[in-house]
């Protein structure tokens, strides 16, 4: 039963919005300064945060890194210690939830269980006091948006997980809230359907024209459907980019080692090579050759190199003259996932493990690489990220 | 192991059952005894009932009692629905412990000391008894027992539903009768029937409070059997275990029927995704 919207030439819209690198650009919704404290703990921590009209923007930190907190303030169930949020240019202190322009997809999903499916989507609407017609022509459109017709007059316990969730999300966006937040949306819905609905979700975000805010500490969630994301720790925004960026260009250990699979050697920076600059990795000692960063760190500067699974290559037999970076070591272990398999080798003179995935694009190897295997590790110079933080 | 009923079992349930309801069946017995005297029986007959009917007294007691117990019960279950709303939503301050502790006292309280007590207010504050002051003293004791019953279910209940509500532009006034007292309704009402049981059987808090004009069933026929037991009073309590026994059995076929309803459209739910 899944939600499949005609499909639509949105490529070039998607492809051109980055409203947030026009600097004429107007935020929908600003967030300075805000801190929220509750008690001695410190929820949110001085965050200052723009999204823009029609971005999906994504929440995305561990448990009780201040994401939930954040989104709760737009939405006026909690009030800033200090800062301001605005809405539109509006500042939002002391209007309460009721009069706010935002609506809230509730991670319980929240649905009042002693009203029908329809008198759920219509909740909001009658608070409107819309006339008995129009809250009917709405309710039709919104329960057709999310294929749930038939269901109607059922109550939320006759429902499957994923057919909750669709009612919850019809509420929500029943209004034509400025902005919809989604508080971990599809957490209690299984894989399969978790993923078809990542991309209803965008459908639907696009298709309404709606800005959508979500939270989740599922990072590959947030990185399927956002347009941006913000990485949050212990109620600070540790970086806020694109997925894209997020994950090729981390801006610190804790984001590199957050999203996806990363190996991260510490280096110190020995002074310019061939390729840009020159790190000797302290385990094992090696040299290392990469690409220097738009802001070099001095000579002896200690460092980290930050290179992802599948931005390497493993074989048994040496690499080709030119390969630069090149280590030796022996297979530790290996996990087979079908489109990819990820080794892990134990460099030789050390105990560190580098994680290097590789794609199976063939069905049968000639020479497959097994168990206590001695390979050899290459990488190019501009195949990682270089991390001071 | 033993299947079904052994000697012992069959003995040891006919003795339980005998010491639980012989005095009843004894009483509902007879309530149909032709004699005049309570203990002989005296052939089958239905004149205390008749009798009844015409017992002025006794009716008017009865009459007394029934307003009173839905007066009091419906003011306990506001009050006491208040008081367990604000018990489960108010912050930690200090002395909440002690606040709440409060509300809960007259489930504990000896009947005789919070009648005594409400009568020495009575008298204090120059308030006429009569059937304003039990009416009073009735909500007093019975409002803790509706706190209890609804602040058990609203322990439980997701305040992510108000939430919604409100971000839904419901203000928090109609979020509580359109969306939480909805649901906590069984709760209340369940409040409600105890506290109207409660006020209908009392006597002690009764007797300490009550007027003249404001005499109760229980009252009256407490008085009376100090006189000695006539069969009226007989059959006036078989018609109360009457009453409470199919309003008990109701209750509970509804209960029933409800949670049935409601596994199958679960199970219909899980089947049909």
């Amino acid at each position: 039963m899944a939600l499949k919207p005609a499909q639509k030439a949105l490529g070039p819209i998607r492809r051109s919005f980055a409203p947030w690198l026009d600097p004429s650009a107007v935020p929908l919704i600003r967030f300075e300064n805000v801190t929220k404290r509750f008690g001695d703990f410190v929820a949110v921590d001085d965050i200052s945060l723009d999204i823009h009209q029609r971005e999906f923007f994504a929440l995305l930190g561990p448990s009780g890194c201040g994401k939930t907190t954040l989104m709760r303030m737009l939405a006026g169930f909690e009030e800033p210690t200090s800062g301001r949020v605005t809405l539109g240019g509006k500042d939002l202190a002391g209007m309460p939830p009721y009069r706010r322009p935002v609506n809230m997809m509730f991670q319980s999903y929240a649905l009042f269980p002693h009203m029908s499916v329809e008198q759920n989507v219509a909740f909001g609407l009658k608070q409107d006091g819309l006339p008995k017609t129009e809250i009917a022509e709405r309710v039709t459109e919104m329960l057709k948006l999310v294929k749930l017709e038939s269901f109607a007059s059922r109550k939320p316990h006759q429902l499957s997980g994923g057919q909750r969730q669709r009612v919850a999300l019809a509420r929500a966006v029943a209004k034509r809230p400025k902005v919809l937040l989604l508080d971990e949306p599809l957490g209690a819905l299984d894989k399969k359907l978790r993923e078809e609905t990542q991309f209803e979700l965008m459908d639907l975000q696009m298709e309404l024209g709606l800005t959508f805010l979500i939270v989740t500490h599922d990072q590959e969630e947030a990185m399927t459907v956002a347009d941006r994301i913000a990485v949050m720790n212990h109620g600070k925004l540790v970086q806020v980019a694109t997925p894209g960026d997020i994950y090729e260009q981390p801006n610190s250990r804790y984001v590199a080692d957050f999203i996806g699979d990363i190996n991260i050697l510490e280096a110190k920076v020995a002074g310019a090579g061939p390729a840009g600059l020159s790190l000797a990795v302290k385990d094992p000692a090696a040299p290392i050759t990469v690409a220097a960063p738009e802001a070099r760190p001095a000579d002896g500067a200690e460092v980290a190199f930050a290179i992802r699974p599948e931005k390497m290559r493993i074989a048994i037999e040496p690499p080709p003259a030119d390969a630069v970076n090149v280590l030796k070591g022996e297979v530790w272990d290996i996990a087979y996932f079908g489109d990819w398999t990820k080794f892990l080798v134990k460099l030789e003179g050390s105990d560190t493990i580098m994680r290097v995935s590789r794609a199976n694009a063939t069905r049968t190897e000639s020479a497959p690489i097994a168990w206590d295997d001695k390979v050899h590790v290459w990488f190019a110079p501009d195949a990682g990220v270089l991390l001071t933080a | 192991m033993t299947k079904g009923l052994s000697t012992v079992n069959v003995a040891a349930l006919t003795l339980g059952f005998a010491f639980l309801y012989l005095p009843i069946v004894i009483l509902v017995l007879y309530s149909f005894n032709d004699s005049q005297l309570v203990t002989v029986w005296g052939g089958f007959s239905t004149r205390w009932y008749v009798s009844l009917l015409h017992n002025e007294q006794l009716l008017e007691a009865a009459w007394v009692t029934v307003r009173l117990g839905l007066l009091s019960a419906t003011v306990a279950t506001v009050l006491g629905t208040l008081a367990a709303v604000t018990l489960t939503r108010m912050g930690r301050f200090r002395g909440r412990t002690l606040f709440s502790g409060m509300v809960y006292a007259p489930l504990v309280m000896p009947e005789v000391i919070t009648g005594l007590s409400m009568l020495l207010l009575f008298v204090a504050i120059g308030l006429d008894r009569g059937f304003l002051t039990v009416t009073i003293a009735h909500v007093t004791f019975s409002m803790c027992f509706v706190a209890v019953v609804v602040q058990s279910r609203l322990v439980s209940f997701d305040r992510s539903l108000e939430e919604a509500a409100m971000d839904l532009g419901c203000p928090p006034f109609r979020t509580f009768f359109v969306v939480t007292l909805p649901i906590i309704l069984p709760a209340v009402v369940s409040g409600w029937m105890l506290a109207f049981t409660l006020s209908i059987d009392d006597l002690v808090i009764s007797q300490f409070t009550t007027g003249p004009g404001a005499t109760t069933l229980p009252m009256r026929i407490y008085s009376s059997v100090r006189l000695g037991v006539k069969p009226e009073i007989n059959a006036v309590c078989s018609i109360l275990i009457g009453l409470v026994t199919i309003g008990v059995i109701a209750a509970s076929i509804a209960t029933k029927r409800a949670e049935n309803e409601r596994l199958k459209a679960e199970r219909a739910a899980a089947a049909g995704r």
